[in-house]
């Protein structure tokens, strides 16, 4: 709730994935055709960009005041405590994207019936961006340059996600079943939640040595 | 931690014949020894595979001449994954052992491995435009060697941005081994995200359980490439060890000795002005 404490951290990242969305239709033109058959694959990119820019602001200021430190020596297992991180993190700059994202979409003429599934899949994928992203806040602590390595380290890690995420909208707006992509994106965040924070905690471990 | 790391100048640990060999400090003149033997045999299957290769293989009914890229590019993208799983494996052995002869591996392996892609990925372009008839095709295997690419170079950025050799090591070996779990997702990923978008526009080359005349140059230039891969990997250890070691007592009494007769020329591609 610290985080709320400075508004503009957490709404830069949510005009940014706006504005990304924007610029496709200035750089590819206004073509309703084209533009929804680049909606699920744009609204998807610029989420990943947006949660990508968002990720230094995951450790970066209780690493600057210390606080990170003393997370290290409390008793609870580091893990839990990313975890703690990770999820409050996602409040913040992940679930506004989820609810923007519908409003994105229809500028950029997807069909209506695919919004539903560009929700949850965004709400299934997100989390996972946030996850993986931890382990790339957590190496790239106190570097100097952290925010471009950040997105060389992630963004290759982030693939599988992109891959069904914006497979299952553009399935649904053809129409077709999204279940498949739905279980995988689930498989995902499952995976991600079970070994991400233990990684990234073991990434802490090795940046505040 | 149950092994602790030999102190460079200290008394060594006598626990087992083998640890002494981890000790960078006998590892070095090892490697030494080793290179001109891995060198010269890496240069003579390298001859002959490409001997084979280029002059006794047939060419292909279907491909004619330009079945002959494939002796460099299959071997490089076997390469490619084989030292990225090499860097991974080294790197939690440093990791979890704190063995400093493992991190400098997985540290010399990153450009080793990403040369290989590069070199599989462009060998791969230069067999696509006369197969294909196009330069770049975003197929499943293509896009995943892509990847990996990036995933070395995100390796070799970290390893860089951190100044600290310890730190560097443990923190790219954490990233090494999430592109490790990674690999597989993304390669599935990708060739399910190929398949459901393109299935007919990218016709692998039909290679129906290939020819023994083509089979022996394959795996000749296979060993020849994973001997190369052994020869530049102990070049760069030893450098790397110079680098790291360099305020130890041993190197600096290398650097003095090689200072007072003419030393043989330190083959290393990354001259680092160790004696500077």
């Amino acid at each position: 709730m610290v985080s709320l404490r400075r508004a503009q951290d957490a709404l830069t990242p949510v005009i940014f994935f706006a504005i990304v969305v924007a610029l496709f239709p200035l750089g590819v033109g206004p073509e309703p055709g084209v533009l929804a058959m680049l909606a699920p694959g744009v609204v998807w990119v610029a989420a990943l960009l947006a949660t990508m820019l968002s990720l230094p602001r995951l450790f970066a200021n209780d690493y600057a005041d210390g606080t990170l430190e003393q997370l290290l020596l409390a008793p609870q297992p580091l893990a839990v405590l990313v975890l703690a991180k990770v999820v409050a993190h996602w409040l913040l700059s992940g679930l506004p994207l989820v609810l923007l994202s519908p409003l994105l979409a229809l500028q950029m003429q997807l069909p209506a019936d695919a919004l539903p599934t560009l929700v949850i899949s965004l709400l299934l994928g997100t989390p996972v961006l946030s996850l993986i992203g931890a382990i790339g806040a957590a190496l790239t602590l106190g570097l100097r340059g952290g925010g471009v390595l950040i997105s060389l380290l992630v963004l290759p890690l982030y693939t599988p996600v992109l891959i069904f995420g914006a497979g299952s909208v553009a399935a649904a707006a053809t129409g077709l079943d999204v279940e498949a992509y739905n279980s995988l994106l689930g498989a995902f965040l499952i995976l991600a939640l079970t070994f991400a924070p233990w990684a990234a905690a073991a990434a802490l471990r090795v940046s505040l040595d | 931690m149950a092994r602790a790391e030999p102190i460079p100048s200290g008394p060594e640990p006598v626990t087992l014949e083998l640890h002494r060999y981890v000790s960078p400090k006998t590892f070095y003149p090892l490697a030494g020894r080793l290179i001109p033997w891995f060198g010269g045999l890496t240069a003579l299957l390298l001859a002959v595979g490409l001997y084979y290769a280029l002059f006794i293989a047939p060419p292909d009914y279907q491909q004619g001449e330009s079945v002959r890229i494939m002796f460099i590019h299959v071997p490089a993208a076997w390469m490619s994954m084989f030292v990225y799983v090499v860097m991974a494996g080294a790197g939690a052995v440093g990791l979890v052992w704190n063995a400093k002869l493992a991190e400098v591996l997985a540290r010399s392996c990153a450009p080793i491995g990403a040369w290989f892609t590069v070199l599989a990925l462009a060998t791969g372009s230069l067999w696509g435009k006369p197969m294909w008839g196009t330069w770049w095709a975003w197929d499943a295997r293509i896009t995943s060697e892509l990847i990996l690419l990036f995933l070395y170079l995100g390796v070799m950025a970290l390893q860089s941005a951190i100044d600290d050799p310890k730190r560097a090591a443990r923190a790219a070996a954490i990233l090494a081994l999430v592109g490790v779990v990674n690999i597989p997702i993304i390669h599935f990923s990708v060739e399910w995200w190929n398949t459901l978008h393109q299935p007919a526009s990218v016709t692998r080359i039909g290679r129906p359980s290939i020819h023994i005349s083509l089979l022996i140059p394959l795996l000749l230039m296979a060993v020849a490439f994973m001997l190369y891969f052994v020869t530049v990997v102990l070049l760069r250890m030893r450098n790397e060890i110079l680098e790291r070691e360099r305020h130890s007592a041993w190197v600096t009494e290398l650097i003095q000795s090689a200072d007072a007769e003419p030393a043989p020329p330190a083959a290393g591609n990354r001259p680092r002005g160790v004696a500077g």
